[in-house]
């Protein structure tokens, strides 16, 4: 939903690159977390940490070079048919992904199935060509791009790590408990990826709420 | 070539392998046009349409590129199909009927980029399903889309009149629905195997 998007359109599109673009989308933009975009792949490939990693890679590459290349073409690029030409640019970059996972590790290619090619269609990545790269230099873009990515991977991660843990007992692979321990199956099946996801989301949403409420009671205070 | 039936396509596209809530495709519009139980029967329907055309599209494109050997080109072809298909249902409603059009609002575009529609063109390519076996495949896909919608739809509005905690509204709310409601759909596992 690249809507949902407004801070970045209002900053001046000159400024020199700063270290808040690649900043903000680790925490306080996070994809997931914060702007609950991408969640096809967030909640279908996330049932270990090993294929959350390779996700979260795959989609990082395309989102630094799809954002570098919308802004490199930003003023050639006519503003009816911008859309058509980001798709057209993200599916060529995913293309090439597909490929060198396939060229890289046939399992993981395998075990990521159809969804390696589901990154085109992962609203995060639109959202950024539209909202960000295609107002912005090119500088600013990568960054952009690298900072939502290593914040997409992170929160992957973070779902991998949790589902992986309870649902086989153990995270890349190692096992983590002692052979007594019960996993729970329902965590790495689909539905375990719509409660981690909702929990992380539950958390997130009581830390904004505590923060707020710290705010309210600091100014009443001064 | 694929030698399933007709009907346990159909079963397990709509039901035991439901796109939403089983592959996870489509979970955009199901998190965002699931709160009015009018809206959702209409997005189903729309995406049910998309789904039949860009199907038949992706046949038709898929036996070309077989045919010149290009198939790297399947994944750019495809989304360009989709991308236009969707135009032409938006135009084609936005003439037909204003008061849904509106109601659709940003939706409406973002079929798209709904992962459900192309997650069905290129698993009916990876499956090697003949022309008929497509056209069964698309409609159990959208049927089991809109009834995740829908189902969705009904629970949430019923859920506008009972007290939630501030810190469970919105996103996380709705997953949590979608769990048990996947949980649910675990009980169709096995049937049409």
């Amino acid at each position: 939903m690249a809507v949902s998007d407004k801070p970045v359109t209002i900053i001046a599109s000159d400024r020199a690159p700063s270290t808040d673009e690649f900043i903000k989308g680790l925490w306080r933009e996070n994809p997931v977390f914060v702007q609950v975009l991408g969640m096809c792949p967030v909640l279908a490939v996330t049932n270990s940490g090993a294929n959350a990693l390779a996700m979260g890679l795959a989609t990082t590459f395309v989102l630094v070079l799809s954002n570098a290349l919308v802004s490199a073409l930003r003023s050639f690029i006519p503003k009816q048919v911008r859309i058509a030409t980001f798709i057209l640019i993200i599916a060529t970059f995913v293309t090439v992904v597909d490929y060198l996972i396939q060229a890289v590790s046939l399992d993981m290619h395998r075990a990521l199935g159809a969804f390696i090619s589901l990154i085109v269609v992962n609203c995060l990545i639109l959202g950024r060509a539209e909202a960000f790269a295609s107002k912005n230099t090119l500088g600013r873009s990568i960054l952009d791009g690298l900072g939502m990515g290593v914040g997409f991977t992170f929160a992957l991660l973070c779902l991998g790590g949790v589902r992986e843990i309870l649902g086989s007992g153990s995270l890349f692979g190692f096992a983590l408990f002692p052979a007594g321990f019960q996993p729970w199956i329902v965590m790495i099946l689909p539905s375990g990826g719509f409660f981690t996801l909702a929990l992380w989301l539950l958390l997130f949403n009581r830390l904004k709420a505590r923060k707020a409420a710290r705010g309210v009671t600091g100014e009443a205070a001064a | 070539m694929n030698d399933d039936s007709l009907w346990t396509i159909f079963l397990n596209a709509s039901l035991v392998n439901n796109f939403v809530l089983a592959y996870f495709l489509g979970i955009c519009p199901f998190l965002g046009v699931s709160g009015k139980l009018a809206t959702a029967t209409r997005m189903g329907g729309a995406v049910c349409f998309v789904m039949l055309v860009s199907s038949l599209c992706a046949f038709a494109i898929n036996a070309l590129l077989v045919a010149i050997d290009a198939p790297y080109l399947r994944l750019i072809s495809y989304i360009v199909v989709i991308a236009s298909t969707v135009q032409l249902v938006e135009m084609f409603i936005k003439k037909m009927s204003p008061a849904l059009f509106r109601a659709l609002g940003i939706f409406l575009p973002l079929i798209t980029t709904n992962c459900a529609i192309l997650g069905l063109a290129l698993f009916q390519t990876n499956k090697g399903y003949d022309l008929l076996q497509c056209i069964v495949y698309a409609l159990g896909a959208g049927s089991g889309f809109t009834l995740a919608l829908i189902l969705m739809a009904g629970i949430r509005e019923k859920l506008e009149l009972a007290t939630v905690p501030d810190v469970v509204q919105g996103t996380a709310l709705t997953l949590m629905i979608a769990g048990i409601l996947s949980l649910a759909f675990m009980g169709f596992a096995g049937l049409g195997a």
